[in-house]
């Protein structure tokens, strides 16, 4: 196989998964604190690229944009906090998986209502347009780069935070154990509303950034939604770590598999059928690699064992 | 009769009555929406056996509904084109006929499932729920890349497939056909739920401890749960598929599966009939809010966030880990 | 000496620095009740869960029957003839007392794949249940919600759903807990006469019913047991009168 195409696919791989990460970290940070399993994270999301999208499309700077997409997601997970999701913590899994159901019904029809069903495009900013040279003559989208390193760089400052900050242990706290950081003096209410209104930021920024690469339109959400929860169950439940490993995995599995299961096939079947029998079976990888995790460690690689 | 039994011969004299009404006054659509709604509750009520005895929460039923209408899809389609479905290593050919299109459906939604249980059940809770989806959402982008059986575009049959004895290009007939298999299977529930099994299921979903000291192991019970859950869904596709004579891989997606769980909540996880009438409720909606606006389903949402925060618990108290083992 | 019914050999579990289990070797022989006690922290409800296969031990045996199980899960233990109590009543409260019942009987009989014919209808499932309720004077509550009942009347239900299963040997875990004078003295008669069908271990803090009842009584004292004995061996030992007994003469 032709090197240069591994190494851009390797990359395209990198930056999936770093954008799942995005999404899964804070999935994963909502249900360690608070118990909480939210299926309307794919509507922060989509919030994020709306806002973005509107925003840089009415001032023309991308860099408002993002700011637009986490300031408007996280108001709208704050909001969403403080009105539904509170009410849901002390509920079964079933009660939240309706509710939250129910909130991706309202949210996805409300910017159908507000937006329209046209896709909205939100354009890659001239600073980061057009190709760059790697090493080895690679030739890659400044963007996409920039994603990757956007991507790390927020991973980092999570890390940090969760690891350094005042808030962090308060949040390492409140996985272990709920009484505890009650007894720390800790307001719980807004530590929650803290918890999940980072973890809607991420989402969004999440969205504002593929927005610029894909296009911005309602029901966008829940297919990333579903694959965080596949990277959710391949590092465990509630670890910032786990998230990070299995969306690099999920992230590079997905993308090398589209490439190297057609050209699997192509040794033994003439090339159109390898070409759909590799690709039907390409879009299963990552949930084959999950049932793989699933048989060896049923908790996920970093999860804790019940 | 309790209360209960009341409603449940309301609902079933309505699904006899209403559809001959529309028969007799020929308005065939309301046959068309009535037998939407049942082939609807018949894939709510599959997945109550798994949601309401055995405390599953599955979000990814679409997969055996999508499964039951592909199996109808390529079957009937092969028919159409005169070509086999395979020759090798033996010939198969497609067919047009119902009892074995159904047949098959089952047999290969229950195979899905078991394997799906095989590996989900494996674990509970949230993971469960993201397990399921995860491999609702596997079939789905299946079916679109399976270029073969039309892709994203789906398959078009042309006439719907026959049954012995019924004439199934008239609208009745073909509703009776689909009452009688949603009826069949409500009294097979309904056995199920007092059987020995369904004792030990139910027993599984609220002290598992207890039933592994009685020497009865959860996993098996729920994971059969989980593959009649999935067969009788499954023929809910078949049958789906037959009343839109099409088939496309919007049957796997995952809005359906948390639809069919929306069914259940809206009638009443405890209650035999209350996929129907979930069911029947959200046909009904669809077709009135529907009408009325284009973003129906915004009302729906706050509708069910209603249900689930205001409802005193009491429609749905009566799943997994609502009961406390000890006082 | 006849063969123990039930046995362990060297158990040891620990939790961290915590050694919940240390070394135990205890035994159950046939038509005995040999009650352990031990102060709350002691380990007790560890060893019942290793012996009953809810946890693993780090290292040891749990013999039944002289076969060893201790790799066996749960429902193969219960299968092979362990009957268990558990401390904290573990019932379908939504189902009704003759259900609870039946679970036993189903569990019992191996009749779980039937899914027709309801199981209060099956004779032999029926009539295994509802002897065991007579027995234990819950045959009036039958119909009755589990939820409904009193909290005595739930522990009957306990004792009950392990008769169901006709097993070799029971392990209870502490019975008589939140039971008042009177049904203590009750619980007491019955299982009295019950060891004649099959051996008791007995986990229980309720001192007068131990030494009513109990042939032998090992003292779990920080995960180990420090006294095997009868009752009035262990209530002439000192070290025992010093470690547990003297805090509640």
């Amino acid at each position: 196989m032709d090197l240069i195409l591994l190494a851009e696919q390797i990359l395209n791989g990198l930056q999936f998964g770093i954008m799942l990460f995005l999404m899964a970290a804070g999935l994963t940070l909502i249900f360690g604190v608070m118990g909480l399993i939210n299926l309307a994270h794919g509507s922060l999301y989509m919030i994020g690229a709306f806002c973005a999208a509107a925003v840089a499309g009415w001032t023309g700077s991308f860099t408002l944009g993002l700011i637009a997409a986490l300031a408007g997601a996280a108001a709208a997970g704050a909001l969403i906090e403080l009105v539904v999701i509170r009410r849901l913590y002390d509920k079964d899994h079933l009660d939240q998986v309706l509710a939250t159901f129910a909130l991706i019904l309202i949210a996805s029809e409300g910017t159908r209502w507000v937006f329209g069903s046209f896709p909205l495009f939100l354009d890659i900013p001239e600073a980061l347009s057009g190709p760059v040279m790697l090493p080895g003559g690679i030739q890659y989208p400044l963007y996409r780069l920039a994603l990757i390193g956007a991507g790390l760089g927020v991973a980092a400052g999570l890390f940090l935070l969760i690891a350094r900050t005042r808030i962090g242990i308060q949040i390492r706290a409140g996985e272990n154990d709920r009484e505890m950081i009650a007894a720390l003096g800790v307001d719980i209410d807004r530590l929650y509303t803290f918890v999940f209104a980072l973890g809607a930021a991420l989402a969004g920024l999440a969205g504002a950034l593929v927005g610029a690469i894909q296009s911005v339109q309602v029901g966008m959400g829940e297919p990333v939604l579903i694959l965080a929860f596949v990277v959710i169950v391949i590092g465990g439940i509630g670890s910032i770590k786990g998230a990070l490993v299995g969306a690099l995995l999920v992230g590079l599995t997905d993308t090398l598999g589209k490439i190297a299961l057609p050209g699997l096939f192509g040794l033994f079947l003439d090339p159109a059928q390898a070409t759909q029998v590799g690709s039907a079976l390409a879009s299963m990888a990552i949930y084959v690699l999950m049932a793989m995790v699933l048989i060896w460690r049923p908790t996920g690689l970093y999860g804790v064992r019940a | 009769m309790s209360r209960e039994s009341v409603i449940n011969w309301i609902v079933l004299a309505g699904l006899v009555a209403v559809p001959l009404w529309a028969h007799l006054s020929d308005e065939p659509f309301t046959i068309t929406l009535a037998t939407r709604a049942v082939i609807l509750a018949l894939a709510a009520v599959g997945l109550n056996i798994a949601l309401g005895i055995g405390g599953l929460v599955s979000l990814g039923h679409a997969a055996f509904f999508g499964i039951g209408g592909y199996t109808m899809g390529i079957l009937a389609h092969h028919a159409q084109t005169y070509t086999p479905v395979m020759e090798w290593p033996l010939l198969i050919e497609g067919t047009k006929s119902m009892p074995v299109i159904w047949g098959l459906s089952i047999l290969f939604s229950a195979l899905a499932a078991f394997l799906i249980g095989l590996l989900s059940l494996r674990t509970s809770g949230v993971y469960f729920i993201m397990i399921t989806l995860a491999f609702g959402q596997m079939f789905y982008y299946f079916a679109i890349s399976w270029a073969e059986y039309g892709g994203e575009d789906g398959l078009s049959i042309y006439v719907r497939n026959g049954f012995p004895g019924v004439n199934t290009l008239v609208p009745i007939q073909f509703y009776g056909l689909c009452l009688v298999a949603l009826l069949i299977v409500l009294g097979f529930n309904a056995a199920l739920a007092r059987a020995p099994f369904g004792l030990a299921l139910g027993a599984a979903r609220q002290v598992p401890a207890r039933v592994r000291a009685v020497g009865l192991d959860p996993y098996r019970l729920q994971l059969l749960a989980f593959t009649l859950s999935g067969a009788i869904t499954g023929l809910a596709g078949a049958l789906f598929a037959d009343l839109n004579r099409f088939v496309s891989p919007t049957m796997f997606s995952w809005q359906l599966s948390g639809e069919l769980i929306v069914f259940i909540i809206i009638g009443g996880v405890a209650r035999l009939f209350g996929p129907v009438i979930g069911a029947v409720l959200f046909v009904v909606l669809e077709h009135w809010l529907g009408g009325l606006s284009d973003y129906w389903h915004i009302y729906l949402g706050l509708m069910l966030l209603g249900i689930v925060l205001f409802g005193r618990g009491g429609v749905i108290g009566m799943v997994a880990g609502r009961e406390r083992s000890h006082d | 000496m006849t063969e123990p019914v039930l046995q362990t050999k060297g158990l040891c579990k620990a939790f961290g620095a915590l050694r919940a289990t240390d070394n135990v070797s205890i035994d159950l022989r046939p038509g005995e009740i040999h009650a352990i006690i031990g102060p709350n922290g002691a380990g007790k409800t560890t060893l019942i869960a290793q012996i009953t296969g809810m946890l693993a031990p780090d290292s040891g045996q749990v013999f039944l029957d002289g076969e060893d199980v201790t790799r066996t899960p749960p429902p193969t233990r219960a299968r092979m003839g362990l009957g268990r109590t558990f401390q904290i009543s573990q019932l379908a409260m939504g189902d009704t007392v003759l259900q609870n019942a039946c679970l036993g009987a189903i569990g019992a009989t191996q009749r779980q794949w039937r899914l027709v014919r309801p199981a209060l209808r099956d004779p032999e499932l029926r009539d295994r249940a509802m002897a065991a309720l007579e027995r234990v004077g819950l045959s009036d509550q039958a119909r009755s919600v589990t939820a409904e009942l009193s909290h005595g009347q739930r522990r009957q239900l306990e004792v009950a759903v392990a008769l169901t299963l006709a097993p070799r040997a029971f392990v209870m875990d502490e019975p008589m807990a939140g039971l008042g004078t009177e049904g203590s003295a009750r619980l007491t008669a019955f299982l009295d006469g019950l060891r004649r069908e099959a051996p008791i271990l007995l986990v229980e803090h309720d001192m007068d019913a131990v030494f009513a009842l109990a042939d032998r009584i090992s003292v779990l004292v920080y995960g180990q047991v420090i006294a095997t004995g009868t009752v009035a061996e262990i209530r002439a030992d000192d070290m025992v009168r010093e470690a547990y007994l003297g805090e509640e003469a």
